[in-house]
């Protein structure tokens, strides 16, 4: 079984909902990134998001694009990113670790050696947003043969005609995009977002996990009542981004996942 | 050898929109449903009569084509070499190229029901040519240029404000052509419902790489038929600049599968291709990688980060390339070389003294090239140049250069 899929199976047994929290590897530079990342599962993060700086993020909004900004002009790279990963593995073995960026810095590397490297750090699985299920023989078929899980996105754009292409490679979870934009910008809104994870739930078994426009506690909560846990990203690194200290970001990614696990 | 279709180099992109390994489509997933519906929209058009008839009383009576294939007969004496012609897309309504390939897509845009154009745009041309389309249809029309271009090509921004287009500078990134397009995909990705994103090269994911190509062919095609009149027979050498390359591609790809046709595209070499990536030559000093919905060749460093490009022009300012160009490079049909800045401002010079033509900066490099192998040509080599823009909006920038105080 999966780190993955050993995560859901414990917070079904606890009754609770996943808590996924989103940092940006090497933001604001490569210490104090790692020392967040460290305390994420301190905090009560479920599944970490490690995002993979690009220069052309361009599913992201203003507050992620200015994450990798940070993390580029500290001497980030996909080889760093793997370490935090191997940091990490010394001292937690159950917390998932989800790479989420951008396809070109794996091509570059190599995408055998990626996903032998990324493996062998102890990552469990990947977000590639400009991968989707018509580029599958890229790197998602690849790396489900390496045992690592390929998690796409769903969209409010996807209907249902086009969900079984969506869901058919997908593995771990669902991440369902509750806007139709970029990352951080408009609210999501628990109302709408229900009717569409009861639509992708009646066609995977899968969880189905909610990202994009969630800031708050509330807004966490009012999630993870409706769906199998919440992503939160931007409102987390926009505190990084202010020069919050270490303690002060793990605090409030603290309230984050106690506003899911109340949900 | 055009009916062998075992031979042909004109039958790509294949289903998943690939030429050779290149194109493709990289986009997120919002996107992928509207790209669909764009391809097959396109598939139905292709073969539509209606569509065509609306594109060709369009090229003649609003853009004004077709332009003439001119002999220059100056510079060729001057050269001593190749008999030269320009394919003179600069005289198109709006100064250049751009605005063949925007009209197919606004009348996609408008039978797909959309009521929102967006663009990128470096230059400007694509922009001023979108903003004119939008205007004459009543569409709204927002133009993502990046910051530094916004300053350097202030005329087209007032070109483009003048026909009621919103011009967003963008100042994510570094606030040039890649980071404009990075900003559009993003407002694509917002408003992807009732928003038509109108691509001015042919790169982007598929099917905008053949889409723009094929609505760009109209200049290879053209060509051809003017030149049969004139000779009567088919050039020996084409030579077109290329940023994202779609003057070049218009003009290369009727002729791809004439084989005894000599292709050349320029790229823009900059300060020089050897001097830092202080240049826009994506083939002549990239490698492959995947951006904006494609896989082609890319300036980018070697962890994969995409670098800025640099030129004098900023219609060629763009780190990639379109795709069928990379792979044109590497079954070797089309030969790629690098003209620096400048070369260019020489060419461009050259072309108002001895033939009356102010080129644009984009096209003054492939004339740069021409200068170079012109004398070395025999007299009966015909030889076609694409002259795909005039030269109005680059005055500024050429003053500066050559150091003329246009205040006084």
């Amino acid at each position: 079984m999966s780190r993955i899929d050993a995560k859901f199976a414990q917070l079904r047994g606890e009754g609770k909902k996943a808590f996924v929290a989103y940092v940006m590897a090497g933001d604001p530079d490569y210490e104090t990134g790692l020392e967040i990342v460290k305390g994420l599962p301190g905090a009560g993060v479920d599944i970490i998001e490690l995002g993979m700086p690009f220069t052309d993020p361009m599913a992201d909004g203003t507050t992620i694009q200015l994450a990798g900004q940070r993390a580029l002009e500290a001497g980030q790279d996909l080889e760093k990113t793997l370490q935090y990963a191997r940091e990490l593995r010394k001292t937690d073995d159950t917390t998932p670790i989800v790479m989420m960026g951008y396809y070109n810095p794996i091509y570059s590397r190599g995408v055998d050696t990626f996903l032998t490297d990324a493996k062998a750090a102890g990552i469990d699985g990947l977000i590639i947003v400009d991968l989707p299920p018509e580029e599958d023989d890229e790197l998602c078929i690849p790396a489900q043969k390496m045992g690592l899980n390929f998690i796409r996105l769903a969209t409010p754009t996807t209907d249902n005609k086009r969900l079984p292409t969506v869901l058919q490679n997908t593995s771990g979870f669902v991440y369902y995009v509750s806007v139709t934009g970029i990352t951080g910008t408009a609210e999501a809104q628990a109302g709408d977002v229900g009717p569409e994870v009861a639509r992708i739930k009646s066609q995977t078994d899968l969880p189905v996990i909610v990202g994009f426009g969630i800031k708050t506690p509330d807004a966490a909560e009012g999630i993870a009542k409706i769906a199998d846990g919440a992503v939160v990203g931007s409102a987390i690194v926009e505190k990084i981004g202010a020069g919050e200290s270490v303690s002060e970001v793990l605090a409030f990614v603290k309230t984050l996942a106690d506003g899911t696990h109340r949900g | 050898m055009a009916n062998d279709l075992f031979n042909s180099f004109m039958t790509g992109p294949d289903e998943k929109g690939r030429f050779g390994d290149f194109g493709g489509r990289f986009v997120s997933e919002t996107l992928m449903p509207l790209i669909l519906e764009l391809e097959e929209q396109y598939e139905h058009a292709k073969t539509d009569e209606t569509f065509w008839a609306e594109m060709h009383d369009l090229w003649t009576h609003y853009v004004g084509r077709p332009s003439p294939l001119y002999y220059a007969e100056r510079l060729t004496e001057h050269l001593g070499g190749a008999k030269i012609y320009l394919k003179r897309d600069e005289l198109n309504h709006t100064g250049a190229h751009k605005i063949n390939n925007v009209l197919g897509q606004i009348i996609l845009a408008r039978r797909m029901g959309k009521t929102r154009i967006i663009a990128e745009t470096g230059a400007g041309q694509h922009g001023v040519a979108t903003a004119t389309v939008c205007a004459k249809f009543g569409l709204k029309c927002v133009v993502y240029m990046g910051a530094h271009d916004v300053e350097r090509q202030a005329p087209n921004v007032f070109r483009m404000r003048l026909l009621g287009a919103e011009v967003v500078a963008v100042t994510s990134g570094r606030g040039t052509l890649k980071d404009a397009m990075n900003d559009a995909l993003r407002d694509w990705v917002t408003n992807v419902r009732d928003t038509f994103y109108c691509i001015g090269t042919v790169a982007g994911p598929h099917p905008y790489p053949a889409m723009v190509r094929d609505f760009q062919a109209i200049i290879g095609k053209e060509t051809k038929e003017q030149m049969h009149t004139a000779e009567g027979r088919l050039p020996d050498t084409l030579i077109a600049a290329i940023g994202g390359g779609s003057n070049a591609m218009g003009l290369f790809y009727p002729f791809l599968d004439d084989k005894d046709v000599n292709i050349i595209g320029v790229e823009a070499g900059g300060k020089g291709v050897n001097a830092k990536m202080e240049h826009c030559a994506s083939l002549t000093g990239g490698r492959p990688g995947v951006l904006h919905g494609n896989r082609t060749y890319l300036l980018q460093d070697d962890v994969g980060q995409i670098l800025e490009g640099f030129s004098i022009s900023a219609g060629l300012d763009y780190p990639g390339i379109g795709p069928e160009h990379a792979w044109l490079h590497d079954i070797g049909r089309a030969q790629y070389v690098a003209i620096t800045d400048v070369e260019a401002l020489e060419a461009f010079q050259l072309s108002c003294a001895l033939e009356g033509i102010i080129p644009a900066l984009e096209p003054s490099h492939a004339l740069a090239h021409v200068m170079k192998i012109a004398p070395e040509l025999p007299k009966d080599h015909l030889l076609v140049m694409n002259m795909c823009g005039r030269g109005d909006k680059d005055i500024f920038t050429v003053a500066k250069h050559l150091g003329f105080d246009m205040s006084s």
